[in-house]
């Protein structure tokens, strides 16, 4: 049969699935049918020598709910995204807002702010792990004056979670800040000179004009602060190893130890699911709640 | 200057805190060992170090592997996102939206959460431990057909309009009209990407199991974790080093640097 002469739309069509079609096959290897397998799996037991997987659907559920350490990294990824978010979030407008006026020297500010999102995370782990060293590092040599001197930060469960969270904090504000600047500059200059015409105080300024005008910005920051904090481990990794005592252990950092240290590749399938599912309910969270408020243009 | 004059010292103080670690990371790597401590203003200087530190692990090996690595992500991203953030943009094809929201949910769930199924895929591909093996999972990117995306529907339709009237093919449009105009984003875009992939660590660490084929991040934490215990000028040294071609390339570029990423986010 010969082809019928394809219509304008149906040509467009055609070349539409065409273009887009390479990006899916590699979405779909690598994100959707992973996604999809990664839930099969967790319905199944991990095999062993001697135990092949079998089908059983609450196995590994029914482990998570029995597994301190699953509940544990979930709290501590709790904490730590409710330290790092509020924290680079506060520390990214202010700086934004530093670099925005006419400071004085605010390019080589702006550099300063800026130049640890540049740097790998290794490296700034390495860095920081001099500072939090008990007896040599810099922490240590300010806490001592107050009697606080000789505290191993990375090495203690009770300070490891803030030491790394200030690892992910100092690397994080300086990006950011990006982002608000961006905003900042895009506010017409009218509205600073009509404020200042006022009498308005700088902070009444920023509080009542430039805040809410950042709003999408801020909820923008929001959205990419919090897959931050389920993703940003490769501090733990190097530094603490999850430990002491699972203490920096977050979600993301023991699915990688049940995974590829504890080789329980079903087990880790279901705790990525818990990830997953955390993941969805932001991206429901996003669309849904703030919806038009966050727009894209 | 009187109005600034608190708000200057607080942002200043600020930065400080920002550039202390860089400066101290600095310091250490250009004296000798035994004065690390003392932090003497008249202390020998010395680029040992660096000698030392690059000799002790293959750096330089490394580097070539996260070249490369970073090339293959930058230049399949680039042929593969294009054609469909164009389609998205400007193409009226059935179940475009869907699949455009399909698309965008690769921004939640990044190729690390999935590492082990993905490590799974790879195995079987017997691409473990390659940098193919590293790149794979990223080629696909809903950021870049997202960004692209968004830069396409900034071209006015009526240039558009006006190609097509000339006779131009949809490929001759995207070449001549929309890739030139979209060009700012495309650096943008770029340098997002050599700086994420340059400081990419878990999943390469996964996937890789030999020194051969490590990219710089991993060599750089197998080096400061076994290798070396506490002797912080050689560990510095070694970060520096591995992290200095792209701080090199970002305080030329600074500007470009910085508003490429307000950019990115911008559109």
């Amino acid at each position: 049969m010969a082809p019928a002469p394809l219509t304008q739309a149906r040509r467009e069509a055609l070349q539409g699935w065409l273009l887009v079609l390479p990006a899916l096959l590699f979405l779909t290897a690598f994100t959707y049918w992973p996604t999809l397998e990664t839930a099969w799996a967790a319905l199944h037991t991990t095999p062993v020598p001697g135990h092949p997987s079998r089908f059983a659907p609450l196995a590994n559920a029914v482990a998570m709910a029995k597994d301190p350490v699953f509940w544990q990294a979930l709290r501590h990824n709790f904490y730590y995204a409710l330290a790092l978010i509020p924290a680079t979030m506060a520390l990214a407008l202010v700086m934004a807002l530093a670099v925005n006026g006419r400071i004085p020297g605010r390019a080589l500010l702006r550099l300063a702010y800026f130049t640890p999102t540049v740097l790998p995370m290794i490296a700034v782990a390495n860095i920081w792990l001099f500072f939090f060293t008990p007896g040599y590092g810099l922490v240590d040599k300010l806490l001592a004056p107050f009697g606080l001197g000789g505290w191993n930060w990375l090495g203690e469960s009770s300070t490891a979670l803030f030491a790394v969270t200030v690892i992910a904090v100092w690397k994080q504000a300086g990006f950011y800040m990006i982002f608000y600047l961006a905003a900042l500059q895009s506010l017409p200059a009218e509205l600073a000179e009509a404020a200042e015409l006022e009498g308005s105080s700088r902070l009444n300024y920023v509080r009542r004009v430039v805040w809410p005008l950042l709003m999408p910005t801020t909820l923008f920051i929001f959205v990419n602060a919090v897959i931050d904090a389920f993703r940003l481990v490769d501090q733990i990794v190097v530094l603490t190893r999850g430990g002491p005592d699972n203490a920096t252990a977050i979600l993301l950092y023991y699915i990688y130890q049940v995974g590829f240290q504890y080789f329980d590749a079903h087990y880790a399938s279901a705790l990525t699911m818990v990830l997953i599912a955390l993941l969805a309910l932001l991206a429901w969270f996003q669309f849904a709640v703030l919806g038009r408020r966050v727009h894209y243009r | 200057m009187r109005r600034w004059g608190l708000e200057a010292l607080g942002a200043w103080l600020l930065g400080a805190m920002w550039i202390l670690p860089l400066a101290w990371a600095l310091w250490s790597a250009i004296h000798p060992p035994s004065s690390t401590q003392s932090f003497g203003l008249f202390s020998p200087l010395t680029l040992r170090n660096f000698a030392t530190a690059w000799g002790m692990a293959p750096f330089g090996r490394s580097m070539v592997n996260t070249v490369v690595l970073v090339s293959i992500v930058l230049a399949a991203q680039f042929v593969l996102c294009t054609p469909a953030a164009f389609a998205f943009a400007r193409l009226r094809f059935p179940g475009r939206d869907f699949v455009f929201a399909i698309v965008l949910v690769q921004l939640m769930v990044a190729p690390e959460v999935l590492m082990v199924e993905n490590f799974r895929t790879i195995g079987a591909l017997d691409l473990v431990n390659s940098l193919f093996g590293i790149a794979l999972p990223y080629l696909g990117s809903a950021f870049g057909i997202f960004l692209l995306r968004q830069a396409f529907r900034t071209v006015p339709e009526e240039l558009d309009a006006a190609a097509r009237i000339e006779g131009l093919s949809l490929r001759q449009r995207l070449w001549k009209l929309y890739l030139p105009m979209a060009r700012p984003t495309y650096i943008a875009y770029g340098l997002v990407l050599v700086s994420f992939h340059w400081n990419n660590f878990l999943w390469p660490l996964v996937i890789t199991n030999s020194v051969g084929i490590r990219p710089i991040t991993v060599q750089l934490a197998m080096f400061s974790t076994t290798d070396q215990g506490t002797n912080w000028s050689i560990i510095t040294a070694a970060t520096l080093l591995s992290t200095a071609p792209l701080v090199i390339a970002f305080l030329l570029f600074q500007r470009q640097f910085v508003q490429s990423f307000m950019r990115a986010r911008a559109q």
